[in-house]
């Protein structure tokens, strides 16, 4: 691998391998994100997506291969021929550099929105209150919540807080964002203010790897579609390309299903 | 549609029980008062001469001060066997289910009287004389505060359990170490859970303050019965106990009350939110 190519990939993983227990979730996956690029994962569930978002920002460890993000090594240091686990404070410093969404929001209850968006900037980057503040207000407009700035989750819609949710890893200034099925526990008429505050991220040139059932949103916003089965990556390309023409036989099993029985 | 003008009576169903019911209530109570309050054996003058004694107020202060002290260590020594019994190491969760096994099966007396007569045991603790140290007030605080942990333990290991767990991954996945999530996050949940029975707790700790006066822990009942053992009035002197013992513990209802209220933040619940 020549390091000009290395460089301009956001996101690389190597051979990467996981098991829970008995079960392998993960054989082996290589796939490359670059920067700028939304790549959509797709596959049917239990077939490791979610699985693999989390080992890019370490909330799960690998048993083999390696993953790095902007040319770093996630999680481990390579010594000789083994991989040590990182010490907890250089894993933090490398997972405040990638933003996640999770499928069920998990904004913090007992905070306000405004509160949600700061916590993390005060106290894992030390930003002053001021400043975290301006920029929270700034991100809660940029997603369309500047009214709701001191409303408790509780009192938002699914749809509003999946938008904090994007606003709070927005804050850390992450230069990769990965999204879980952010629009899977919505109901249907409020996915669509999320896929909108997506795409706009999208267009802004933000790297990002989205774990979705939307194929209208991997056609239109998606620069790469990658089909998991299993544990491994059975193809990826173009959306429009993929989504008509699947080369593997598994890919074309499960666009049929979801098209007559579509996961909204 | 508007209301029509002739409005049929509503009658709910008649519930003969519950007047019934309260019938029994008032009158058991009022003969219970009057038992008490008329009751020629009650000197109620003693009651009047005893209740804002300097002696008992004495002991009031010890009472007070050693149940915030016990609460102190049992809240300190709680969060940490809690996170010792959720932690990855088999031998902190073996050994955190041990302390608390022990504690929680034995009887506080019992544990009370270990710590008062310690010095039977260790003549010395390290260059210190055992009986120097270990006053009736300190082996008071460590026992109580010893044995409130353990209940602790329980409560606050309840409570961060009932915090979900996409919570730590979201702390998690923004840079936050685990002891930073644990602090702003997981703790701030888990105390919504953990404020109504560790109230519970801390009642119950302001009554076992009580048996420390086996080993003349200096609190408001060894003050009542010091001044009880002198002029026989023994009655009397538990009434005045009594009475400071339900101020105390009203005190701490109260408090509890407007805790959860304001721990219910952020939560559309029984308590209406805000």
């Amino acid at each position: 691998m020549a390091d000009g190519e290395r460089a301009a990939a956001m996101v690389r993983a190597e051979g990467v391998r996981k098991r829970f227990r008995r079960t392998e979730v993960l054989k082996g996956i290589d796939l490359e994100v670059r920067s700028g690029e939304v790549l959509c994962l797709i596959g049917p569930s239990g077939s490791g997506k979610s699985t693999l978002l989390r080992c890019v920002n370490h909330l799960e460890r690998i048993d083999d291969g390696r993953i790095y993000v902007d040319g770093e090594l996630i999680g481990y240091r390579e010594r000789g021929d083994a991989l040590h686990e990182l010490h907890e404070r250089e894993v933090c410093r490398q997972r405040s550099a990638i933003g996640m969404v999770f499928q069920r929001f998990n904004l913090f209850p007992h905070m306000t929105a405004l509160e949600n968006v700061i916590e993390a900037p005060i106290r894992v980057r030390h930003d002053a209150k001021a400043d975290a503040t301006e920029r929270a207000t700034a991100l809660l407009a940029r997603v369309g919540l500047t009214h709701k700035a001191h409303a408790y989750p509780s009192e938002l819609s699914g749809g509003q807080q999946q938008r904090v949710a994007i606003a709070r890893a927005l804050a850390m200034r992450p230069k990769l964002m990965l999204f879980d099925e952010p629009t899977s526990a919505l109901d249907p008429e409020l996915v669509g203010e999320v896929l909108a505050v997506m795409r706009a991220l999208a267009d802004d040139g933000m790297t990002m790897i989205v774990v979705t059932h939307e194929m209208a949103f991997a056609r239109e916003a998606g620069h790469r579609i990658a089909f998991m089965d299993d544990g491994v990556i059975v193809e990826s390309g173009a959306p429009r390309e993929m989504l008509s023409h699947p080369e593997h036989a598994r890919t074309r099993a499960f666009l049929s299903r979801l098209l007559t029985h579509p996961i909204t | 549609m508007s209301s029509r003008e002739v409005t049929t009576r509503v009658v709910p169903l008649p519930r003969p029980g519950l007047w019934i019911g309260s019938a029994i209530v008032v009158v058991l109570a009022a003969l219970i008062a009057v038992s008490v309050f008329r009751n020629p054996n009650i000197q109620h003058g003693v009651i009047a001469q005893y209740q804002f004694a300097p002696a008992i107020l004495r002991g009031l202060e010890l009472t007070v001060v050693l149940a915030l002290l016990a609460a102190g260590i049992g809240l300190v020594l709680g969060v940490m066997l809690a996170v010792m019994r959720i932690s990855a190491s088999p031998i902190l969760r073996v050994a955190g289910a041990a302390y608390t096994w022990l504690i929680r099966g034995t009887p506080l007396l019992v544990q009370i009287l270990i710590w008062g007569n310690l010095a039977l045991l260790f003549e010395y603790i390290g260059p210190f004389r055992t009986n120097d140290v270990l006053t009736p007030f300190v082996a008071s605080v460590i026992a109580l505060g010893l044995n409130e942990g353990a209940y602790m333990a329980e409560i606050v290991r309840a409570g961060i359990l009932a915090v979900d767990r996409g919570q730590v991954d979201a702390a998690l996945a923004l840079g936050m170490s685990r002891r930073l999530a644990l602090r702003r996050i997981i703790l701030p949940q888990a105390l919504r859970v953990i404020v109504p029975p560790a109230g519970n707790q801390f009642i119950s700790l302001l009554k076992a303050t009580s048996l420390v006066s086996v080993i003349a822990g200096g609190d408001l009942l060894t003050a009542a019965q010091n001044i009880a053992s002198s002029n026989l009035h023994t009655i009397e002197l538990m009434l005045v106990a009594t009475f400071w013992y339900l101020v105390l513990t009203t005190i701490t209802s109260v408090a509890q009350h407007f805790a959860e209220r304001r721990l219910a933040r952020g939560h559309l619940g029984l308590h209406g939110g805000r």
